[in-house]
């Protein structure tokens, strides 16, 4: 076994990089591979409580570090996917607690035990987001259509080229349609023409996303959801799959009867 | 609805405004270069040229354009014609 180590990071916080690493990580382990998730925002764990995990922790990322536990001890079970894992981040502790290199040792050792490695970025360009990619192999930037949230996906690509990290692939997460429909929003292709990066994945804003981080159960389990659906795409397509992408254009019944009456 | 409204106001669509700023601002993200500084670089380009060249400095045109995730810095400097300048 050698894992695969994918970083996911955004610059800005608040875009839905724990949302995505919940979502990759579970529609991975559903394909039948085995997965482990690292949560790399120390001081502000929440990849636990999206995955619903929250009461299970007993050791953490920066014990595993400084070795008061082995590597198995820290990996928590997932409650419905028995390939999944989760190393949470340390709660009381800060970014000043893990190093580069000691992610890359903990990188190293996980490639020997599981197929895929996702590290959840702390927002931001300082320390975390620097031991964060890491031991990454690929780095995918998530991003929202939005200036503020493109405008730090440009400043992350940059750094990611000058750290010699390849070019990253992008997700456009919350792409609101009926924004996109009155030309209030940018559209995918504008996002991605602006940033010049490989696209692998375009997740419609959808509100089960927000009901399945109540519940701690990503949407990725859920087959009728259209953002479940992105993630699950998403995953496919990093195991080497050509999955064509979603038409998100509005195919509701309302906006077929519209089309078939001539109104569209 | 809002579509209607903005016809009969006049107001841009919020999205093409956004994706105009976007393109300005990633330009000088990119190349840490401001507006000023273009401007004092373009002054110090066409005091060299004009030792060697003809120029008409009010036709210069230079700027950065994007080509994928690259910037390039892109001057369009005319050069005047001897003749034209002899007979005017």
């Amino acid at each position: 076994m050698s894992a695969k180590i994918v970083t996911i990071t955004s610059g800005k916080g608040g875009v839905g990089k724990t949302t995505a690493v919940a979502n990759i990580a579970v529609a991975l382990a559903s394909n039948g591979a085995k997965v482990c998730c690292i949560d790399g925002d120390i001081g502000l764990r929440n990849l636990d409580v999206v995955m619903g995990l929250e009461n299970r922790i007993v050791y953490d990322l920066v014990d595993v570090i400084e070795g008061r536990c082995r590597l198995r001890q820290a990996m928590i079970r997932d409650k419905r996917l028995p390939e999944l894992y989760l190393i949470p981040a340390a709660q009381t502790r800060d970014k000043s607690a893990v190093s580069p290199s000691d992610m890359v040792r903990l990188g190293d050792e996980l490639r020997n035990e599981v197929d895929w490695v996702l590290i959840d970025s702390p927002a931001g360009i300082e320390r975390g987001f620097k031991y964060a990619i890491a031991a990454a192999d690929q780095v995918l930037v998530i991003t929202n259509p939005e200036v503020s949230a493109v405008r730090d996906a440009d400043r992350v690509i940059g750094l990611l080229e000058a750290e010699e990290k390849g070019s990253p692939s992008l997700i456009i997460n919350r792409l609101n349609l009926n924004m996109v429909k009155n030309h209030d929003m940018l559209t995918a292709e504008d996002v991605i023409d602006l940033l010049a990066v490989r696209l692998i994945g375009v997740v419609p804003e959808d509100e089960a996303v927000v009901v399945g981080t109540n519940r701690g159960a990503p949407i990725a389990l859920d087959d009728k959801s259209k953002a479940g659906q992105a993630f699950r795409n998403i995953a496919e397509r990093l195991q080497g799959k050509d999955v064509p992408f979603m038409d998100l254009s509005d195919q509701g019944l309302w906006a077929r009867i519209q089309r078939m009456a001539g109104r569209k | 609805m809002g579509n209607f409204f903005d016809r009969i106001s006049g107001r841009k669509r919020s999205a093409k405004s956004a994706k105009e700023r976007l393109q300005l601002v990633l330009i000088h993200d990119r190349t840490d270069m401001t507006q000023s500084e273009l401007e004092a670089l373009r002054d110090d380009i066409l005091s060299v040229i004009s030792r060697h060249v003809d120029i008409d400095p009010d036709a210069v045109q230079i700027g950065v354009e994007r080509e994928g995730r690259e910037q390039r810095l892109v001057a369009d400097i005319p050069i005047r014609s001897v003749t034209r300048r002899r007979s005017g």
